[in-house]
């Protein structure tokens, strides 16, 4: 427990929090690479997703795809994209997109699934265009998965952007390698309280917004169920 | 190829360790989570903490776990110990919600007859409520021993001996080749894994069939994503 006390006291240290080093500049590189992974990824994965969704092709690839992607072990990606990528915000970034992809592609289109094939055919019956199936019925019903999608991603970003640090990137992992080699465990636990609970945050900040997606129509007739 | 030939005995050891980590994690969490998924379907009111609990759990990164872990416990930071812990934490914390909703999925007659048929609470448990709740337990430990074989390599960076340190070594050493060997036989213990629980669970559970679509559909409804989160 003492060293529990020690690495509170790293954390709260403030010359710790100074420069470009410090543990703001570091949470802020931390995040910075999460929200650029899920961007990237989103921009790949989303569009896809919704295409398998809504069309029903290429369902069995997407399932493979995203199933396997399970197994891959998160660290060996880290180090094959830096050892052949190089040191620079390539190879971590490639790594975090490739990671992050697979849980939004099953998400999207798993979104798409769970939408009542009734309702599709309800609003194609009332003579809406396939585009306005697709935005108006599929898009806003498969949101919260879609989110909950985009929810595992972005903790297993905040998880790999960690392990990062291992081969030259930036972030809060800095500390955890640092802290390792220098024998100095108060900046070791410091540092990973400080991802987890920066983790703990986004999960919070996900769940909210993945209940603030469901549409209003949705929430009134799944109170009308529970009565 | 050569580089695989030239350290089989190496790749041979790291395997070896692996299992040894990974192996224990997942039987340990098919155990405690039985029980604990048990206590969350039976008793409702503790079915939200629990749940709520284990969802938090796989929210936290693997390897700050690693190293928190050991001043909890009491155990060096390099010690393997401290990843097997983790890795079973992470197998209950998804674990517990297939146990709970399998439990939970089973027809109530099902249950009823077999209290009419004279079941004791515990006889009933075994031999009518497990059986049937079985696929469902089934597919998360499946998601179980996938993740939980992936995420072993992740001590590696802290030293504990793994498929993992096949990365670490060939990153500082710069052979892609040992890399490449860590992913793939790490992917292929995973799948083989998967494979062999599947085939048991065929041999242990011959009635069961994969969930019909209707069903699959609900459970998304139901919160299947939550379900789709594995630990990072």
């Amino acid at each position: 427990m003492n060293q529990l006390w020690e690495a509170l006291l790293w954390c709260l240290d403030p010359s710790n929090w100074q420069g470009p080093a410090g543990i703001g500049a570091r949470s802020l590189e931390h995040l910075g690479y999460t929200a650029l992974a899920l961007v990237i990824a989103s921009v790949i994965a989303v569009p896809v997703g919704w295409w398998v969704g809504h069309t029903g092709r290429g369902r069995g690839v997407a399932v493979a795809v995203s199933g396997a992607a399970r197994a891959l072990p998160t660290l060996g990606v880290v180090t094959l994209m830096g050892l052949m990528l190089g040191i620079g915000l390539a190879a971590p970034m490639t790594a975090f997109v490739v990671l992050a992809v697979p849980s939004i592609l099953a998400a999207a289109y798993a979104g798409f699934e769970a939408v009542d094939r009734q309702v599709v055919d309800a609003a194609r019956a009332q003579g809406l265009t396939e585009a306005q199936v697709l935005w108006r019925v599929e898009v806003p019903l498969g949101l919260p998965l879609l989110i909950g999608g985009l929810r595992s991603a972005a903790l297993q970003v905040i998880a790999t952007a960690t392990l990062a640090a291992y081969v030259g990137a930036g972030g809060l992992g800095r500390y955890l390698f640092l802290g390792l080699k220098t024998q100095d465990y108060a900046m070791m636990l410091g540092g990973s309280l400080i991802v987890v609970l920066l983790a703990i945050a986004l999960d919070l900040l996900f769940a909210a917004a993945g209940r603030a997606a469901v549409p209003r129509g949705v929430r009134v007739a799944r109170q009308g169920q529970a009565q | 190829m050569s580089w695989i030939l030239n350290n089989l005995p190496l790749i041979l050891d790291r395997l070896w360790a692996h299992v040894a980590t990974s192996l224990p994690a997942i039987v340990l969490a098919l155990l405690i989570s039985l029980p604990l998924g048990w206590l969350a379907h039976r008793y409702r009111p503790l079915n939200g903490p629990v749940l709520t609990g284990a969802g938090l759990m796989y929210a936290l990164p693997s390897l700050p776990l690693f190293i928190v872990l050991p001043v909890l416990i009491g155990t060096g930071v390099r010690d393997a110990v401290n990843v097997v812990v983790a890795l079973t934490l992470y197998g209950v914390a998804l674990m517990v919600r297939s146990v709970s909703d399998g439990l939970d999925g089973i027809p109530p007659e099902a249950r009823s007859a077999a209290t009419a048929l004279g079941y004791r609470p515990l006889r009933r448990f075994l031999a009518v409520d497990l059986p049937l709740a079985g696929p469902v337990i089934l597919s998360g430990l499946r998601v179980v021993a996938v993740s939980t074989v992936s995420l072993c390599t992740v001590g590696a960076v802290l030293g504990i001996p793994s498929l993992g340190l096949l990365f670490t070594d060939g990153f500082q050493r710069g052979i892609l080749a040992q890399i490449l060997t860590g992913i793939v036989l790490t992917v292929a213990l995973a799948l083989a894994l998967d494979r062999l629980l599947v085939l048991t669970g065929r041999l242990l559970m011959p009635w069961a069939r994969t969930p019909s679509r209707r069903t699959s559909r609900r459970s998304h409804r139901a919160g299947g994503v939550e379900r789709a989160v594995t630990p990072s």
